[in-house]
């Protein structure tokens, strides 16, 4: 069974160049915002939407993904709404993945076959669930393979050799390989390190390797795109929304164009990553 | 909830998953997996080390002052007996308190944070976070650091900060440095969050000190192991002072590490009712209390899954309690199996309840009780009048309360 991912990573393999993957917050500052930014992510050149359910103890998220779903949810944005919004993008879209990002417990509280059930129905292709590692495969991973929804998992540095294999096992779609131990939006490590380790991961899998945490800027973008599959970029989208909203949350320009206008720029640098091509 | 067969005992959990039932497990971020999965197999080889019992032993005895004494509230008795009395009644069970008061830095948290930098010595790390909520738990882990010559950073909610200003100068005085975390409430949950943060980044050196007996497995098991010296020397001295066990005992539970201490090796003394104290706050009808079991549903949050509050989307709720201590939407795993299995009854105390036997022991017994403590004393003062005078209730008093007297002043409307 193929599904969206699959199909635009083996289109995006077939032109010779890896993927910008994006995520924003959704509901971020309100559900109307958040969806005109969803919808302006693949004009601007993304290839892949991330959409992060916002949870109110993000224990792997840095102060603006924080303050992102801190946001979203004064805003009023539920599990709910989120699969509502994704239906909404579905309508004018039917081609773009859409990999839903967040923590266990509100999918947990929805009810796992309810939610697989409702997120198929939404146009939901994968699921990134951060407090999910392969110890707890039963919970959610098995179900959403089954169900038709791959199943990404982080790898990190900590994942080593010996580990990669049970971290592989039931991954689908692509593996997302965080580039540093620490929490979203912090300073890129070394991108000399990314090469070798998206290496290391392929040396154990045929998935593709898409490689975040710390990409801020389309020259980043660029030199991670000239190894990786894939490039996500999620607490700079974040952060240009916040940066056009006032103290009290009032909108001092709009932040879908804002989300745009970096989204081309970082699309720019990826197209550009194999114009001397790294394979 | 379902109620479970009840099994042949109840000392037997975790498996090897780490769950007890339902709860528990190890709900982490895939960079920590390596870290926990490592620190199980040292606290395995730990356990049944002799050398390391050995110098843990040796630092409860003479660093921490253990075995607590198991003290016969006479003052508190009596005072019950008189109620007990005026109700027609006629009773008043005899009260004992586990004297955790005792310790070396003011509460039980000591036993687990000695065994646990010795885990962290074994392990090679180098440096040790930990969180707190009233500060209890973050003086014991800069003792343990400064003893053995570790950085130490606690982190601990800003209201926590405020709430508990003789604590906060206390690890600053044994060298940590307290990072105070104004998210959401500004409580022992955000406290945990961003401990969770500083590990998940710094995890090559540092060593996480959880407080409580939650968090991913193995945690709540060897918390709740270290703790476990309560109960045993609890029942042995019940069994040497009065010749028997008691008929109930009662502990307060946040994250409920003095309570599992102190239950635990009573679980399968099936004629000891076991009460658990959680915080009602303001009361269970609104959302200004802590008592996950009472009026929460199973979640995942902090690695484990267990009774949490939280709203109808899965979002955790902040809580309220009077006790920084017990101001957390959660509780350690094995609580709420215990709950669900019917082995322990868990009901709320309100702050005022708290607050009435704060005063009350401190009065007719000349101990002031830490808050938290003061919850598990209010239960008894409700409980012991409605038993015979020949039966016996052994209350955890799981710190003193010196930390509390701005707290306890703001309430009564004293300036100090």
């Amino acid at each position: 069974m193929t599904t969206r991912i699959d199909r635009c990573m083996a289109k995006l393999k077939a032109e010779g160049r890896p993927a910008l993957v994006t995520y924003f917050m959704s509901g971020d500052p309100d559900y109307d915002t958040a969806l005109s930014i969803m919808k302006a992510l693949p004009k601007a050149g993304s290839d892949i939407i991330e959409m992060g359910m916002p949870f109110s103890d993000p224990m792997a998220d840095g102060p603006a993904i924080q303050a992102a779903g801190l946001r979203a949810l004064k805003g009023g944005q539920t599990l709910v709404k989120t699969l509502e919004m994704a239906r909404d993008f579905r309508a004018g879209d039917d081609e773009t993945p859409i990999v839903l990002m967040g923590y266990y417990n509100p999918i947990y509280s929805h009810g796992v076959d309810r939610f697989l059930a409702d997120a198929k129905a939404s146009g939901i292709d994968g699921l990134i669930v951060v407090d999910l590692p392969p110890e707890m495969d039963e919970e959610l991973c098995i179900p959403a393979v089954k169900a038709g929804i791959n199943f990404i998992r982080l790898a990190t540095p900590t994942t080593d050799d010996k580990r990669l294999p049970k971290v592989l096992q039931n991954t689908s779609g692509f593996v997302y390989y965080v580039s540093m131990t620490g929490i979203t939006g912090s300073a890129l490590a070394d991108t000399a390190k990314v090469a070798p380790a998206v290496t290391r991961i392929k040396s154990h899998t045929d998935l593709p390797v898409c490689v975040g945490f710390g990409v801020k800027t389309a020259e980043q973008a660029r030199v991670i795109g000239a190894s990786a599959d894939g490039v996500v970029v999620g607490t700079a989208i974040v952060n240009a929304v916040a940066n056009v909203l006032g103290p009290k949350g009032e909108k001092t320009a709009d932040p879908a164009e804002a989300v745009a206008t970096l989204v081309s720029g970082l699309a720019q640098g990826v197209h550009s990553a194999r114009l001397a091509p790294a394979e | 909830m379902n109620k479970p067969a009840e099994p042949n005992s109840f000392r037997t959990g975790p498996d090897e998953q780490g769950m007890f039932g339902i709860f528990g497990g190890r709900f982490v971020a895939e960079t920590l997996m390596p870290l926990i999965l490592e620190l199980e197999r040292h606290w395995n080889e730990a356990r049944d080390d002799p050398e390391f019992r050995a110098e843990l032993n040796a630092l409860s005895t003479f660093y921490a002052g253990r075995p607590s004494k198991l003290y016969f509230a006479e003052g508190l008795t009596r005072h019950l007996r008189e109620v007990s009395s005026a109700k027609g009644l006629g009773g008043g069970a005899k009260i004992y308190f586990k004297r955790e008061d005792l310790n070396h830095t003011g509460s039980h948290k000591i036993n687990n944070c000695l065994g646990q930098i010795l885990l962290a010595k074994r392990m090679g790390k180098k440096r040790i976070i930990a969180e707190t909520g009233a500060g209890q738990h973050g003086v014991a882990s800069a003792t343990v650091a400064a003893r053995f010559g570790y950085p130490c950073v606690v982190y601990m909610g800003a209201t926590d900060v405020e709430r508990q200003k003789p604590n906060v100068f206390r690890m600053k005085l044994l060298g940590a440095e307290v990072r105070p975390v104004s998210a959401g409430h500004g409580t022992l949950k955000d406290a945990m969050n961003e401990a969770l943060r500083d590990w998940v980044t710094n995890v090559e050196d540092t060593y996480y000190l959880i407080g409580t007996a939650a968090g991913p497995h193995p945690y709540p098991e060897l918390v709740r192991d270290f703790q476990s010296v309560i109960g045993i020397e609890a029942r042995a001295q019940i069994l040497e002072q009065e010749g028997r066990l008691p008929d109930a005992i009662i502990a307060a539970v946040g994250g409920g590490s003095n309570a599992i201490g102190l239950f635990h090796p009573f679980l399968d003394d099936r004629g000891v009712k076991i009460i658990g104290i959680e915080a009602g706050g303001r009361g269970l009808d609104g959302i200004e209390h802590c008592a996950s079991m009472n009026a929460g549903k199973p979640g995942v949050l902090h690695g484990n899954r267990t009774y949490l509050l939280q709203n109808a989307d899965g979002q955790i709720l902040d809580g309220h309690s009077i006790s920084a201590g017990l101001d957390y939407p959660g509780v350690g795993p094995e609580h709420s199996w215990l709950r669900d299995s019917g082995r322990v009854d868990y009901v709320p105390i309100l702050d005022n309840e708290a607050l009435e036997a704060f005063q009350l022991t401190t009065r007719v017994e000349g101990i002031i009780p830490a808050l938290e403590s003061a919850h598990a004393i209010a239960h008894a003062m409700k409980l012991a009048p409605t038993m015979g005078k020949d039966q016996i209730v052994i209350v955890n008093l799981s710190g003193r309360g010196d930390k509390d007297v701005h707290t306890v002043a703001g309430m009564l409307g004293m300036e100090i």
